[in-house]
């Protein structure tokens, strides 16, 4: 026998909304009930549909919140125009059922065998995907020197701020680094910038170490921390990026 | 096959997107969304070659002065990401596959695959016989303008009829194959041909 898998049709499942947790006043999770989950390695996400009752169908993709094992959580941004964002993290109550497929995606993946330290780089809701491996990271209880930089608007923007924060005083190898680029607290001594080239080398691990790197924002972020971080001697093929944009609704 | 459930309360907005223009699963944008799996390279016009077959030998080879110096094509097509946008009635500029064929003294592509190799180390894998008569070309303008390097500049295949990640950014060589082989992104799950109009989005559909 080999440990290849054949190629099987990713098939739409029901996922049933089984706990919604306002994350933000524009983000929430939704916590899922899908009885055939395959399981997913952290990074990966899903394809969700939904159908109203005339049969008019969406279709978006949505990064997966969880660590592998712990039941399905996908982080959702509200966008205005949305059409899909604006009803999964709007309109949905528990109990309510949409259909999704996956996981998607073998490329922007952390498990905790990997070697070497992580440098993960969020912005807004673009922390979601590199949740999922700090999660994953905590559950099989490594202790792969890890550091988030994650930018937020304000303080009311930080996605999972108190898991982050607890997560981070229970383990001197991970430290999480936020960054306010809009509006600060009173007594704020952290960042309040965008994140460029210092501070990405202040913060982050030397190009020596070959640490793993993985980039998640809207586009202008990535592009200017991914270039940074090539500035300062990352290799490129250590840097993984998912962008969205406007369009990500 | 059962029919989906219903999502209580969700009326959908986006039925205006609904027409013979937008493959099944797809929704409308008018900006551009970037999609790249790792940094976006630094684009060098005069260390640029662009190239037909294998890297040692190649058929052919251009330089950035020569490759501009190729009959020019413009189109205006529709473009549909996996990821579920549709941009609709985009103007490139570039050359056609078929000129190149033609510039590299090709009567016919020299085998029935490609795969199609970019800096970044990204490849991936398109047939032959969906780059010929006017199926794709390789782009270096965007509405008009130089291509970004976000965008894939300076250069990019274009081939629309497929999901936009066979639409390669930047581009240097097409090799060609007996046999098809994955790229990048087929070997992480997608499609191995990407039709949107079949919705053939990850592996197996």
């Amino acid at each position: 026998m080999t440990a290849t898998e054949a190629p099987a049709r990713l098939r739409w499942m029901t996922a049933t909304a089984r706990e919604i947790i306002d994350e933000t006043p524009r983000v929430r999770s939704l916590v899922l009930d899908v009885p055939d989950w395959p399981g997913h390695k952290a990074g990966q996400h899903v394809d969700v549909r939904l159908t109203a009752d005339d049969g008019y169908q969406a279709q978006r993709s949505y990064s997966i919140a969880s660590a592998p094992g712990a039941p399905l959580m996908l982080t959702i941004e509200r966008l205005e125009s949305g059409e899909v964002s604006s009803y999964l993290a709007g309109d949905l109550r528990a109990g309510d059922r949409f259909e999704l497929r996956g996981p998607i995606g073998g490329y922007f993946v952390w498990t905790p065998a990997l070697e070497g330290p992580l440098f993960l780089v969020a912005g807004g809701s673009g922390v979601v995907p590199l949740m999922a491996m700090l999660r994953a990271r905590a559950a099989a209880g490594v202790k792969t020197p890890t550091v988030l930089l994650y930018s937020s608007r304000t303080g009311a923007d930080i996605i999972y701020r108190a898991e982050l924060d607890s997560l981070a005083d229970g383990d001197a190898s991970l430290n999480v680094v936020h960054t306010l680029t809009r509006a600060q607290p009173s007594g704020w001594s952290g960042y309040s910038r965008r994140i460029d080239r210092a501070m990405l080398e202040e913060t982050g691990f030397s190009p020596a170490l070959r640490p793993r790197i993985f980039v998640c924002g809207p586009t202008a972020m990535v592009e200017t921390a991914a270039s940074a971080l090539r500035a300062l001697g990352h290799a490129a093929n250590l840097i993984k990026t998912e962008r969205f944009g406007p369009s990500g609704r | 096959m059962t029919e989906p459930p219903i999502s209580r309360g969700f009326r959908g907005r986006g039925r205006s997107d609904q027409s013979s223009r937008v493959p099944p699963g797809q929704h409308l944008v008018t900006d551009f969304p970037v999609l790249s799996a790792g940094p976006t390279p630094e684009p060098d016009l005069s260390a640029w070659r662009f190239a037909l077959g294998e890297e040692d030998s190649p058929l052919a080879e251009w330089t950035w002065a020569e490759f501009n110096a190729l009959p020019q094509t413009d189109v205006v097509v529709d473009i549909h990401c996996v990821t579920t946008w549709s941009k609709l009635d985009t103007a490139w500029r570039g050359v056609s596959f078929d000129t190149l064929l033609e510039a590299a003294g090709l009567s016919e592509p020299p085998g029935p695959f490609t795969l199609i190799h970019c800096d970044g180390g990204y490849t991936t894998n398109v047939p032959s016989e969906d780059l010929v008569d006017g199926k794709a070309m390789v782009a270096t303008l965007y509405e008009g303008e130089p291509l970004h390097p976000e965008h894939g500049g300076p250069a990019r295949l274009l081939v629309p009829h497929l999901y936009f990640w066979k639409s390669a950014k930047w581009i240097r060589r097409i090799a060609f194959l007996d046999e098809e082989q994955p790229g990048f992104w087929e070997e992480n799950g997608y499609h191995i041909y990407g039709d949107p109009w079949r919705e053939q989005r990850y592996d197996g559909d």
